[in-house]
């Protein structure tokens, strides 16, 4: 069974996974390091508060759902599923390693894993799918995903978000990471997604704002789910690319960056010191 | 060898139904009894033939709109909670438009949905190459975890819907549009990775799929009847797996092989029945039947057929051709 954290116990969580992502990051030589750092909040919530699912019942019908429709920053999943018991955290060692199950995007050969992702634009149809066999079965779990912003562009995900509508699914919650930055510049720049709530307004979703960074806010608004009824739910967590290490933040570089082993003693020094602010 | 009786040009028993119709009916028939029969459609359930399943099972039938992408991506988050799931939308754009949701959401996900392709090949005829799906096979043949299923007749078709719903992995199955021959009246047995023998013939095989098999008999037919050469025919209905067991026994006998099939002769059942052969040192004489690397003549699938000689005429003139 799930044991709900404190907001307290939460937002000391978020540093200890902060750490853990930099840690296999920097052993693996490999990773989305940037991305992870700006959604770990989201998925901490989500895992240690919000959803009802854990790994004895991994294979129950009534568990909630989560499907990473941004693969890349698989770091942040992995992390959070060793925390929860998914796995022991010591397989990480070997996270993109030869022949390892821990690749650089999710797989369901790790266990706690839903679908596997890694192309961009699929975690929104694959959740509405799941979200409708819920509806038709009447059970009452939910069907969470975390877009990200710079993956918007993919026309499916506007194909799904016309379904997820039509079929009134308030079982389904989008959050989306609006870290505002993609691998080739600022996403308004690429390909410019605002006013995002706008456009998911009128594609017939409820939407609300929060800072993606704030555990309150991120508690909140999970509480208040679905929205609206009949509507499906959309977050918009607004995030900073990088949180958490100050050299990292809103720098581009850091998309898929691996700090060398003097940058990786620094931004573990700058959390261990907020780590002690925490204690 | 003996010939089996019904397979004359004359008598080569054309039922009423195409396989579309013998597809929807036997969902029909399954979902009176499970409710986790759903199917997928692309406002494509008129030319599914699927009206009276919606009419009967409006809550199993889930219609996303002109949307292929999340067709398949909805499929597979119905199938990953244990749901029975026809994803039903014109072959060319399930398999192109889709292809992407076909590798990663059904298939690296093991996600076991029924992909079905209507309308395949150049079913379409006349309304041209956008609406042909030439590639589906060449495409699917190279994603790991992909059944690919061309039924050739009525039997076929009622027997692949019933093994797919009950599959555990994913499955492509290709329909087009045609009334189609009964092959065999007392056929009993039909498995995904067994080819048929659907007369036999100790001169040279003809490996069809689907509806490249009647044009197969025909040829067969005329061949006997006007060079006393006796042709084998097979309804290699599985793409994938082959049946290499059934290709190693063809190919022992020594004798030419012509593989026949609607589709691009690069990528589809004919290479990949001569990757097999030629890697376990067989040297048959061997051609390859198809739409060549082309943008078809315009027509109708009859039309076409001829055109590239996938008919009774082309078939036989390609077999004497390889028996000389």
């Amino acid at each position: 069974m799930l044991k709900v954290m404190s907001e307290k116990e939460l937002t000391q969580k978020s540093v200890e996974y902060r750490k853990k992502i930099l840690k296999y990051i920097y052993q693996a030589k490999a990773g989305h390091t940037g991305g992870s750092l700006s959604c770990i909040d989201i998925l901490n919530v989500l895992y240690n508060y919000t959803m009802d699912v854990d790994p004895g019942h991994f294979d129950s019908p009534d568990r909630d759902r989560y499907i990473q429709s941004k693969g890349h920053t698989v770091e942040a999943l992995y992390v959070v599923l060793a925390s929860r018991g998914f796995f022991p955290e010591s397989d990480l060692e070997t996270l993109c390693k030869y022949q390892s199950h821990y690749i650089g995007h999710p797989t369901r050969k790790v266990h706690g894993v839903e679908q596997n992702t890694g192309a961009l634009g699929h975690g929104l149809s694959l959740s509405v799918g799941t979200a409708i066999a819920g509806k038709l079965d009447k059970r009452d779990y939910r069907v969470f995903t975390v877009l990200g912003d710079g993956e918007l562009p993919e026309g499916s995900n506007w194909e799904a978000a016309l379904s997820a509508s039509h079929y009134k699914l308030d079982n389904l919650c989008a959050i989306l990471d609006k870290n505002t930055l993609q691998i080739s510049g600022p996403t308004s720049a690429v390909c410019n997604t605002d006013p995002v709530d706008e456009k998911f307004g009128a594609f017939g979703w409820a939407v609300r704002h929060v800072d993606g960074h704030n555990i309150a806010e991120l508690m909140a608004a999970f509480d208040a789910l679905p929205f609206e009824k009949g509507k499906p739910s959309l977050i918009i967590a607004h995030t900073v690319k990088g949180k958490g290490v100050s050299y990292m933040e809103n720098q581009l570089k850091w998309h898929h960056g691996v700090p060398d082993p003097k940058q990786y003693a620094d931004a573990i020094q700058e959390l261990d010191l907020l780590e002690e602010t925490l204690s | 060898m003996q010939e089996i009786v019904d397979a004359t040009i004359e008598n080569i028993a054309v039922s009423q139904r195409t396989n579309l119709e013998v597809f929807s009916g036997t969902l029909q028939h399954l979902a009176q009894t499970d409710r986790d029969i759903i199917v997928v459609t692309s406002d494509s359930r008129g030319s599914g033939k699927l009206v009276p399943f919606g009419q009967k099972f409006p809550e199993q039938i889930i219609e996303v709109g002109i949307a292929e992408q999340n067709l398949v991506g909805v499929a597979a988050g119905l199938a990953s909670t244990g749901k029975k799931v026809f994803a039903v939308s014109p072959a060319c754009f399930l398999t192109a438009r889709a292809l992407e949701q076909i590798k990663n959401d059904v298939a690296y996900s093991n996600n076991p949905v029924k992909l079905i392709g209507i309308s395949a090949g150049v079913s379409y005829g006349a309304l041209g190459s956008t609406h042909h799906s030439l590639h589906d096979f060449a495409v699917l043949r190279t994603i790991n975890n992909m059944m690919i299923v061309a039924p050739a007749d009525n039997f076929e078709a009622e027997q692949a819907i019933l093994l797919a719903a009950e599959s555990d992995i994913p499955v492509y199955i290709r329909f087009g549009k045609k009334q189609m021959p009964l092959l065999s009246e007392d056929e009993k047995t039909f498995e995904f990775g067994k080819g048929r023998i659907v007369r036999e013939g100790s001169d040279l095989t003809i490996i069809g799929a689907g509806e490249t098999v009647a044009p197969a008999l025909r040829a067969a037919e005329k061949l006997r009847r006007e060079h006393h050469v006796a042709a084998a025919v097979v309804s290699m209905h599985t793409i994938k797996p082959l049946d290499y067991d059934l290709l190693r026994d063809i190919a022992a006998t020594g004798q030419p092989v012509i593989t026949v099939e609607e589709h691009s002769v690069y990528g589809g059942l004919g290479e990949a029945c001569a990757s097999f052969l030629i890697q376990h040192d067989f040297h048959n004489r061997f051609k390859i039947m198809g739409i060549p690397d082309e943008y078809t003549v315009t027509g109708s699938q009859t039309e076409i057929f001829n055109h590239y000689g996938i008919s009774e005429g082309g078939i036989a003139a390609a077999a004497l051709g390889l028996i000389s």
